[in-house]
């Protein structure tokens, strides 16, 4: 009998096709909002996440400041006012697990007759613990390198593709500022950063031959930065509060000066940047559903209309032997197939949609199975609440009065 | 003695109005036994359309016993009530009531959808009676695509689809012209002749003689039955 009764109902949805099409259409354009909005705002998390997820763990950076005197200031880190000495002293301090100084330029790369220019980090072999970062090929240099200060390099992706295309770049040497290194690793691609740079365009050298032959400072032993890695993210504040007060003692700052360098927690920065994006997805499946609602609406609004067009129709059902559970179903059924039809449109655009938004604007979207389930059982559930009214409307007629209606 | 398939007794019905309530039937009584044939007649308002619907389990008595086929059918519920009309009872109106967006096919199988019959058993018997009452070429049709004395032996199939024991004709012939109602009538007794007991409303003399049995509604009551008539006349001639 249900068999039949999905026929009928199927029947009835053909009977006035306009009418089905327009009562669905509040239904499609509700599912579709809602299964964009989900991509969108999914996908956009999906980036942030693995931005968090390339930047490192528990990142604390230790920058430079000029001092704090009077005329112009140069941008922070022109100053070196860091030293090794200092990275090596964080590392004795409570909760922290490593420790990378960098310095870092951009610099003019040549291998054969192609050039490209670079961003060239001089650090510890610690920088790719601390950065989570891992070789595609290679080897990383190790202490001994940065005692000696040998000439080796680790190129990434960007710049292996821009300098070498197919060739192996293990073993090839390049120049960098004229100075030639030998490329001992290739780095494992990471994509664009938070802020948006591209995190596979850098060259890592070892901290001492930068020093020593491409950017030769005035200072000895001065970096830029110093890269913390806390050993959880309760302790992070802690490890920010030792770091000043270790910092402030060993460049002898005085009670009520400025300091000549400034941390900043990278994680928590990275963790409200993700918060946002979260909130900004919810509220948008939030709005999007808004639709749904005024779609079920619109079901409950028709259904109630065919109800008082049909009241002979159910009329004569009845006389035949129809039981209220019969006409309760009928109707029910009706209304679950336009929300769950309609539902299956909104599906189709609202993927569709989806996808053409990621080829023209390369959005990052994703679609879960579970948003898809989520709008469809949504939809059904939507599909039972506004049809049930009209359906038990419809199941309780009178026999002798329907069959009166004309 | 057989087992009467209508028996109404001392059956009240009275409506609540805002004057009160209104008796529409007092103190009606009926026995029909199975085979027979009843032409139920009086002006509107008599009470005989109301008689109708109780008699087709579509209304409740409010005072008085109904028993139908050996069923109390005055005090069944709702569902039971349906079950029986898909039974026991098959519905032909004056308006015809066909589904209009549905073909004949599946106008007659319809009662069958609600008994729980299977797709392919209820297309059989749809055809059967539709090619029984002369409209087997039809099958696909709509109800529109059809004249009115052709919609009423669709609708007649349909009553016959669950082969009940009992026919309701609520003027069958009243949307009809005097041929086609003629041919709507033959049919009814054909029917009566297999052992179908009908019982018909109507307005006109000459579709009533076509029953056995006349019963004559005024005012809520039974006023003439010619079954009672042919009684009293045939006492008379043996005592006289």
């Amino acid at each position: 009998m249900f068999g039949a009764m999905l026929g009928e109902a199927w029947h009835a949805m053909g009977a006035n096709r306009l009418r089905t099409f327009l009562t669905m259409l509040g239904m499609v354009i509700g599912v579709g909002a809602v299964v964009l909005m989900l991509a969108i705002g999914q996908g956009a998390q999906e980036s942030v996440k693995r931005s968090i997820d390339t930047m490192g763990s528990n990142l604390l950076i230790v920058l430079s400041t000029p001092p704090g005197m009077g005329g112009a200031r140069a941008a922070t880190g022109n100053m070196p006012s860091l030293t090794v000495k200092d990275a090596e002293a964080i590392i004795e301090l409570d909760g922290v697990s490593a420790v990378a100084p960098t310095i870092n330029s951009s610099a003019q790369i040549i291998f054969s007759n192609n050039n490209w220019n670079s961003s060239v980090v001089g650090t510890t072999p610690d920088y790719l613990n601390v950065r989570a970062w891992s070789l595609a090929e290679g080897y990383t240099f190790t202490d001994s390198d940065i005692r000696s200060g040998t000439r080796v390099a680790l190129i990434g992706r960007t710049v292996v593709d821009n300098l070498f295309g197919d060739i192996s770049p293990i073993g090839k040497t390049i120049r960098i500022n004229k100075s030639p290194f030998i490329v001992i690793g290739v780095l494992e691609s990471k994509g664009q950063s938070l802020d948006g740079r591209d995190q596979d365009d850098t060259i890592i050298v070892p901290l001492t031959t930068a020093q020593r032959q491409l950017f030769g400072s005035q200072f000895a032993g001065s970096v830029r930065m110093i890269m913390v890695q806390a050993n959880s993210t309760e302790i992070m504040n802690m490890v920010e509060d030792s770091i000043n007060s270790l910092l402030r003692q060993r460049h002898n700052i005085r009670e009520g000066s400025e300091n000549d360098f400034f941390v900043r927690n990278l994680t928590a920065a990275a963790n409200s940047a993700a918060e946002t994006t979260r909130t900004m997805s919810l509220l948008l499946g939030a709005i999007a559903s808004v639709s749904l609602l005024v779609g079920g609406i619109g079901i409950m609004n028709i259904m109630l209309v065919s109800v008082t067009e049909r009241t002979r129709e159910i009329g004569i059902r009845m006389a035949i032997g129809a039981r209220e559970y019969d006409i309760l179903l009928q109707f029910l059924l009706e209304a679950i197939m336009i929300s769950v039809v309609g539902c299956l449109i909104g599906l189709t655009f609202g993927i569709s949609g989806a996808l053409l938004i990621n080829q023209l604007s390369q959005t990052a979207i994703v679609i879960s199975s579970q948003s898809v389930i989520l709008a469809f059982s949504v939809a059904a559930t939507v599909g039972i609440f506004f049809g049930f009214y009209p359906a038990r409307k419809a199941a309780r007629l009178n026999p002798i009065e329907a069959l009166r209606y004309q | 003695m057989t087992t009467p398939i209508i028996l109404v007794h001392d059956l009240h019905k009275q409506y609540e109005t805002a004057l009160g309530p209104f008796p529409v039937l007092k103190e009606v009584n009926l026995r029909m036994d199975p085979g027979d044939y009843i032409a139920i007649m009086g002006p509107s308002g008599s009470g005989k359309s109301t008689f109708m619907n109780i008699l087709g389990c579509l209304d409740q008595p409010t005072s008085g016993d109904y028993t139908l086929n050996g069923q109390h059918v005055a005090r069944m519920d709702k569902s039971a009530l349906a079950k029986v009309r898909n039974h026991t009872i098959g519905f032909v109106f004056q308006g015809f009531n066909l589904l209009s967006r549905t073909s004949l096919l599946d106008n007659v199988a319809l009662p069958l959808v609600y008994a729980g019959v299977d797709k392919q058993t209820r297309h059989a018997r749809a055809k059967r009676l539709l090619e029984r009452v002369g409209l087997g070429q039809y099958l696909q049709s709509l109800p529109n695509q059809i004249s009115g004395g052709q919609q009423q032996r669709v609708a007649i199939a349909r009553a016959l689809v669950n082969e009940p024991r009992l026919i309701l004709a609520d003027e069958p012939t009243g949307n009809l012209d005097s041929k086609t109602s003629q041919e709507i009538m033959a049919l009814f007794d054909e029917l009566n002749q297999e052992g179908i007991s009908i019982v018909l409303v109507t307005h006109e003399t000459d579709i009533a003689e076509h029953a056995k049995r006349q019963i004559h509604f005024l005012d809520g009551r039974i006023v003439e039955d010619t079954a009672i008539e042919n009684l009293r006349n045939k006492n008379s001639m043996e005592a006289a």
